[in-house]
């Protein structure tokens, strides 16, 4: 594939990222904080993320998986979710923490266990669609292009 | 009071000013990792030179209000700003605000506060203390760049 097709290809895979609501314009931001200084910037926030969130949930986990659920902690450990993926702009992530926030609050075992589930599917759809993503990249600059800039304009 | 996701002091901007071809020293407080790379790269951008600390105890460490150091020499380092997150374990990023603004050595330091949630109270209480500016998270560069704009006394 030549580069002008991979580049379509990113845009056009971008885009579905924006439009199925995983990404919202956060994202935009990150990406236009990446520079020749920092080339990387996008990929390292994003790890980040991804190690930090997988520690969480592990957190969460065992954290509902107690006789006396301390429902203080657990939503501290959301509230951290909801703050690291708003900054990075993973949206549906932080909509199932908003819900599960709600849950935390009115003590409701089973709304809680019910919104780990959904923030674990939406964390895992995220990753694999970034990870996609970034591995369009690679293989961009790796053909000696360079990654487009994205408009919010659809 | 606050319209858009920003509150701002509607006192005189004379401590906020620099003195010309100086870079504004920030400090930035956050407990969350990502949110810290996030604010440092903004602040970069911005051509500011950046310390980063991970709750309130580390900031007033930094800022020389450690409280084992009772003396008024200022031990600490300089800074032309802080920008803390409200939301923080242990210290919260008001409490912070009054322990730097209750200080001579610091209550000149414009602080500024970030916060996931636009609650009116929290922000009231935020700016009666002494807070410059009430920023909503997540942080874009443009909400930086005012920040910087104002500390640099930009005309226009």
């Amino acid at each position: 594939m030549e580069v002008g097709q991979m580049q379509r290809q990113w845009v056009d895979y971008t885009k579905s990222l924006f439009l199925e609501g995983f990404l919202d314009s956060q994202f935009l931001q990150l990406q236009q904080l990446q520079d020749e200084n920092n080339p990387d910037f996008v990929v390292e926030v994003v790890s980040l993320f991804f190690e930090d969130s997988e520690r969480l949930l592990n957190d969460l986990t065992n954290s509902l998986d107690q006789q006396g659920i301390d429902y203080k902690k657990a939503d501290a450990y959301v509230h951290q979710l909801k703050g690291s993926s708003s900054s990075i702009g993973a949206q549906r992530v932080k909509n199932c923490c908003i819900a599960f926030r709600n849950f935390c609050e009115q003590q409701n075992i089973d709304g809680c266990i019910r919104c780990l589930e959904q923030v674990k599917q939406e964390y895992c759809l995220v990753k694999n669609k970034l990870e996609t993503l970034f591995g369009l990249e690679r293989q961009i600059v790796a053909a000696g292009g360079s990654i487009p800039t994205m408009e919010l304009s659809f | 009071m606050a319209s858009g996701s920003a509150a701002s002091s509607s006192s005189s901007c004379s401590n906020w000013v620099m003195e010309n071809g100086d870079v504004p020293h920030v400090l930035a407080v956050d407990d969350n990792l990502i949110d810290r790379k996030l604010i440092e790269k903004l602040l970069r951008n911005s051509s500011c030179r950046v310390t980063t600390a991970e709750n309130g105890p580390r900031a007033l460490e930094f800022l020389g209000l450690a409280s084992d150091k009772q003396n008024n020499l200022g031990t600490g380092s300089k800074v032309n700003l802080v920008i803390t997150d409200y939301c923080m374990p242990g210290m919260t990023g008001y409490e912070l605000l009054k322990k730097i603004k209750e200080s001579a050595i610091t209550k000149e330091v414009p602080v500024v506060i970030m916060s996931s949630e636009n609650i009116p109270t929290r922000v009231n209480e935020c700016m009666e203390k002494g807070a410059q500016m009430f920023i909503q998270k997540p942080l874009k560069q443009s909400d930086v760049k005012k920040l910087t704009c104002q500390l640099m006394n930009c005309k226009g």
